[in-house]
């Protein structure tokens, strides 16, 4: 069945009908055309495809759309504002937190939903916090290393 | 385009007793909960149904509280909030433990109690995509003819491994279940049976509503062996209570889960007495372990290895609470 769910995607709200088997990683990708919401192993197993609903990352390709309604999503392209990169995405460039780039937009919405939280994290509550997130690059030192620049360059 | 799942209806109840009319509206409807295990599987074709049952609007089911009576956690609580309470903190160790070691933040912040205890159980040839299992003649779990962990047997072996049961099965955890003829109260243990493709007792439309612990002194832990360090399903896992008897006899109440289709309370051991050698004890406590689990070849990772760890984690796990 299909129903209208409203939607607060980066700041922009939507009214879309969306089945009810929809998941979320498709309707941000194939109806919101965000296709910085990676899909990885499609399972639930790599945090590729991790987007922020209501504040807390969740791997979106296992989470029903419809099951959304009413909430705010946030995407790796809702981070950057008037074209200045968010203190995650350029603590990330600067400390080559990504090398191919694929787990990144999951990684720096993992990040981004502990920093909000906990805004001086050690490297436990880091790790932590990635704990959902693979990569197959970096060895994570750099990535770990990312998200402490952040941190102390976020005011 | 396309979706990745097939149709099915989705119901919204706001309350237990709109749940259970939404589960008797159709023979294959399917509670979700926080659907982080039953979204992988029907992704993996492994589930067939028409209407799904989404609990998440069920407001009952989300109390934790503490009082005088012990420990009330809905059956719709995140593992996330189990894990961040204080009272569970402060006095169920085991239990935040185990909260802790599922999965990764992601999936607990919606993963529910609920949904760990009736997880499915799991299989190296039962965790796969559709046209990987097709390629193996399927199996006796779903659609085949033969098991092919047991191909002499005429049972599923599946293991269960969801983190939290044992965790709450030392503390003697009951839990409410809410049904088409009422609701009814058993101790955890009895909400399983040792067959892979059939491990709950729940009857049709049943829905676990709540997890009741009395309030406990009992020293606790949680301990579990998985191939990566975070988001991974128990190889092997413990929970043990400690409590301290008279003078300072200590008795020690012990459940495992990965091993066999069901998690398993333990019988015994024997308290720990004063005048007692603790390696002979510890000893013959990682033989009892060992006698009373049954893993089988149903990871990557040998069963009898499995069997080994789990015991070298009791012992070792009741060791630490002694000492510590
Ligand atoms: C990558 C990955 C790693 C994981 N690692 C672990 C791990 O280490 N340890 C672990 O234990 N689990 C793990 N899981 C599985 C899962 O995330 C957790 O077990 C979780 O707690 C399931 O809860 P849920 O609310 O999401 O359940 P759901 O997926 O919503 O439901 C699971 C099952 O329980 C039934 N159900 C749900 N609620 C009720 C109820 N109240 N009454 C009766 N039946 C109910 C559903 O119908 C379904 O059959 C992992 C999952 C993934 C994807
Ligand atoms: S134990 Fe046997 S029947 Fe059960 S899922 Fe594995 S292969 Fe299939
Ligand atoms: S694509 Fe969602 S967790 Fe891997
Ligand atoms: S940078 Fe390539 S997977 Fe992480």
């Amino acid at each position: 069945m299909k129903r209208i769910v409203s939607l607060v995607v980066n700041g922009q709200q939507f009214e879309d009908a969306v089945d009810d088997n929809m998941l979320l990683i498709d309707y941000l990708r194939e109806i919101r055309r965000l296709t910085g919401v990676k899909r990885g192993c499609d399972g639930g197993e790599c945090g590729a495809c991790t987007v922020l609903v209501d504040g807390r990352a969740r791997p979106s390709c296992i989470t029903f759309a419809s099951l959304c309604d009413g909430s705010a999503i946030e995407t790796i392209e809702g981070q950057a504002r008037n074209g200045r990169l968010s203190p995650l995405q350029r603590a990330f460039h600067e400390n080559l937190g990504a090398q191919c780039g694929f787990c990144t937009p999951g990684m720096i919405m993992a990040a981004e939903a502990l920093l909000r939280r906990t805004p001086d994290p050690d490297d436990d509550a880091i790790r932590a916090a990635l704990g959902g997130n693979l990569c197959r690059c970096t060895g994570y030192v750099k990535i770990i290393g990312s998200v402490r620049a952040a941190a102390a360059a976020s005011p | 385009m396309s979706n990745a799942l097939p149709d099915f209806d989705l119901l919204r109840p706001q309350s237990v007793e709109e749940a259970v009319a939404a589960l008797q509206t159709s023979p294959s409807a399917r509670l979700c909960a926080g659907g982080t295990d039953l979204i992988v599987n029907m992704r993996h074709g492994l589930v067939e149904l028409e209407t799904l049952v989404d609990l998440g609007a069920v407001v009952a089911m989300k109390r934790l509280e503490a009082d005088a009576a012990g420990l009330h956690i809905g059956a719709g609580v995140t593992l996330r909030d189990l894990a961040e309470s204080e009272a569970v903190s402060e006095s169920y160790t085991a239990i935040r433990q185990a909260a802790l070691a599922v999965a990764g933040p992601g999936h607990r912040a919606v993963a529910t109690v609920g949904g760990n205890l009736c997880l499915e159980t799991r299989c190296l040839y039962y965790n796969q995509s559709h046209w990987w299992r097709k390629a193996n003649d399927f199996c006796l779990k779903y659609r085949g003819e033969t098991c092919h962990v047991a191909p002499t047997g005429n049972r599923c072996r599946a293991a269960f491994c969801g983190d939290l049961a044992p965790a709450l099965m030392v503390f003697g955890a009951k839990i409410e279940i809410a049904g088409p003829n009422g609701i009814r109260r058993i101790a955890l243990p009895d909400l399983y049976r040792e067959d892979g493709a059939d491990h709950l007792t729940l009857a049709a439309c049943e829905i676990i509503t709540a997890i009741h612990i009395a309030p406990s002194k009992a020293k606790s832990g949680y301990a579990k062996v998985r191939i990566r360090g975070a988001i991974d399903f128990p190889l092997a896992g413990v929970a043990i209570a400690c409590e301290r008897g008279s003078p300072s006899a200590r008795s020690f109440r012990i459940a495992v889960t990965g091993t066999n289709s069901c998690p398993l309370l333990l019988d015994g051991p024997a308290p720990l007495a004063d005048g007692d050698d603790p390696d002979a004890y510890f000893g013959a406590l990682n033989k009892l372990v060992q006698k009373a689990v049954s893993p089988q070849r149903t990871t990557t990772t040998g069963a009898h290895y499995r069997r080994l760890a789990v015991a070298a984690l009791a012992a070792r796990l009741a060791k630490e609470l002694v000492d510590g």
